[in-house]
């Protein structure tokens, strides 16, 4: 397993005369044997991380912990919702980070002590560590929404973590009749990829224009604005004309509960019965991270901008889709980003140096149909305790411009997914 | 007391003369760019590859598109968040690797 039960920094400390040299000189005489650095959470974010480390400083010890031996992306998996790519095509394997040295540790956190510094995995064994970093995604709120949980979901699919859901919400697609009518659920900010319902409404209408022309596709949606929202309203327009209706807040568009024994959505204006629902819940940062004590009201976890370190758990980073990052949003792009900016700042503390401040990128495509792209791009830097907007910098893609502009950057959406993959798992 | 010192001397030159951080931690925003412009030479891509380019093409690819007289999709909205001497750094990086 590859599993290290090296004595815990504390218990070393505890040692005798060696407590005085270790408050002497905290971190840098350790650092030179070969710090322990553990990831929790093998996606976009964690992997990144891992590898980026090993990259960083070869001498550390870098533990990826993941209980899942393929990795489903969700980036680009509304295409396989629309039958346009398979689910294969979006998984990927640990085989390559192992081979850089990172060992791949196929089990699932379940307790994290963050002054013992160790991990509790599920076969009972633990992990001691330096610092830790995770990278735990988001979990489905069902509590919040009346009505759904798992097994509301096998009927009405949320596919917003990628895999059998997202073959799921494919497979009711296929099996709806001409003239049915679709509905997607979408929550309030902060959720996983701000501009993913949107671009889903897309492909889906795509699949529905060419296929079952009759159909119509109603997005019910818990805020009055969103990601992109020109570009995508004008695509609405412009390719699927007359086939999705928008329902805003205002509008009565906030799902308070749902009937999956009918299908049915219901909001404070009325209620939505469909073939296919497709039902987003709100989310909050994954599990481990509250069990590791670095979420705070929100369900989110509040960190340090320039080292990415848990406001509320010493010696823990946060990154990816549980962190708050102020501005930045919560895509793949901007955990990969975070992961390569926390693995810099985690070598250079371990070293016992002090992390200069990062600046960090985002950059999103979505597809409204193939062939046709257009992406929101970011620079951000710590500011005021978060992730701002760099000033100038960023913004979404120009709203009148020629079909080859789109066309060009769904190409490059393309070939992001490709090159983003390689660098994490290929 | 001496000794101390001494011992508090040597640790801080093992410390500082560590290879931890052999120039690999890349300057700010540097590390940013392999999400899209390939690190290796694998997967082909019609985003072109920036390890090992020159650092004067580089920066004058970015002050292009940061001026708008180099036209683009992302690159023009992403250059206008660097100053000269970022993307100098990040260049002069870039051109490093390998």
């Amino acid at each position: 397993m590859g599993i290290n039960h090296r004595m815990s920094r504390r218990e070393f400390v505890g040692a005798g005369a060696a407590a005085v040299t270790a408050l002497a000189f905290p971190l840098p005489a350790f650092a030179q044997a070969a710090a322990r650095v553990v990831v929790i959470g093998g996606g976009f974010g964690g992997a990144s991380c891992a590898r980026a480390l090993k990259q960083i400083e070869p001498k550390l010890q870098v533990t990826l912990v993941e209980p899942n031996r393929t990795f489903t992306a969700c980036p680009f998996s509304n295409n396989v919702i629309a039958g346009l790519r398979s689910l294969e095509e979006q998984q990927f394997g640990y085989d390559k980070i192992a081979a850089g040295g990172v060992t791949v540790v196929a089990q699932a956190a379940t307790a994290i002590d963050a002054k013992a510094r160790t991990v509790g995995l599920a076969d009972g064994t633990s992990l001691a560590y330096d610092r830790l970093v995770l990278s735990p995604g988001v979990d489905l709120r069902f509590e919040a929404l009346p009505g759904y949980d798992e097994a509301a979901a096998a009927k009405m699919p949320h596919a917003w973590k990628a895999g059998e859901q997202t073959l799921l919400l494919r497979k009711q697609l296929e099996a709806m009749d001409d003239g049915g009518l679709v509905v997607i659920a979408v929550p309030a900010n902060p959720f996983r990829c701000p501009p993913g319902p949107y671009e889903r409404a897309c492909l889906i209408a795509h699949y529905l224009k060419t296929k079952k022309p009759r159909s119509k596709l109603i997005i019910l949606d818990a805020k009055d604005t969103f990601s992109k929202q020109r570009l995508f309203q004008n695509a609405w327009k412009e390719l699927y004309p007359g086939m999705i209706e928008w329902v805003s807040l205002s509008q009565g568009g906030k799902v308070n509960s749902v009937d999956p024994a009918t299908n049915t959505l219901i909001t404070d204006f009325g209620n939505h019965t469909a073939q296919v629902a497709n039902v987003i819940p709100p989310q909050r940062a994954g599990r481990i991270a509250t069990i590791a004590g670095a979420t705070d009201n929100t369900g989110w976890c509040a960190i340090d901008p320039v080292t990415f370190e848990s406001k509320s758990a010493p010696n823990i980073h946060v990154i990816g889709d549980a962190c708050i990052a102020g501005s930045m949003p919560k895509s793949a792009f901007s955990a990969n980003s975070q992961a390569k900016a926390c693995a810099s700042a985690v070598a250079t503390l371990i070293a016992g140096r002090t992390p200069e401040a990062p600046k960090l990128i985002n950059t999103c495509y979505s597809l409204a149909a193939p062939g046709y792209g257009f992406s929101v791009a970011g620079v951000y830097q710590p500011k005021n305790g978060l992730f701002a907007d760099v000033e100038g910098a960023g913004g979404v893609s120009p709203a009148d411009v020629p079909r080859d502009f789109r066309a060009r950057e769904a190409d490059y959406a393309n070939s992001w997914f490709a090159t983003i993959t390689a660098e994490v798992f290929g | 007391m001496k000794a101390f010192c001494v011992a508090i001397g040597i640790t801080t030159v093992v410390a500082w003369s560590s290879p931890v951080l052999a120039a690999s931690v890349p300057p700010p925003g540097a590390a940013a760019c392999s999400g899209c412009h390939a690190a290796g030479t694998v997967p082909a891509s019609p985003v072109s590859r920036l390890y090992g380019r020159d650092a004067g093409d580089i920066m004058t690819a970015m002050t292009g598109f940061r001026d708008g007289s180099l036209p683009g999709t992302v690159m023009n909205r992403i250059a206008k968040g660097f100053s000269d001497d970022e993307l100098r750094a990040i260049a002069t990086w870039l051109a490093a690797q390998k």
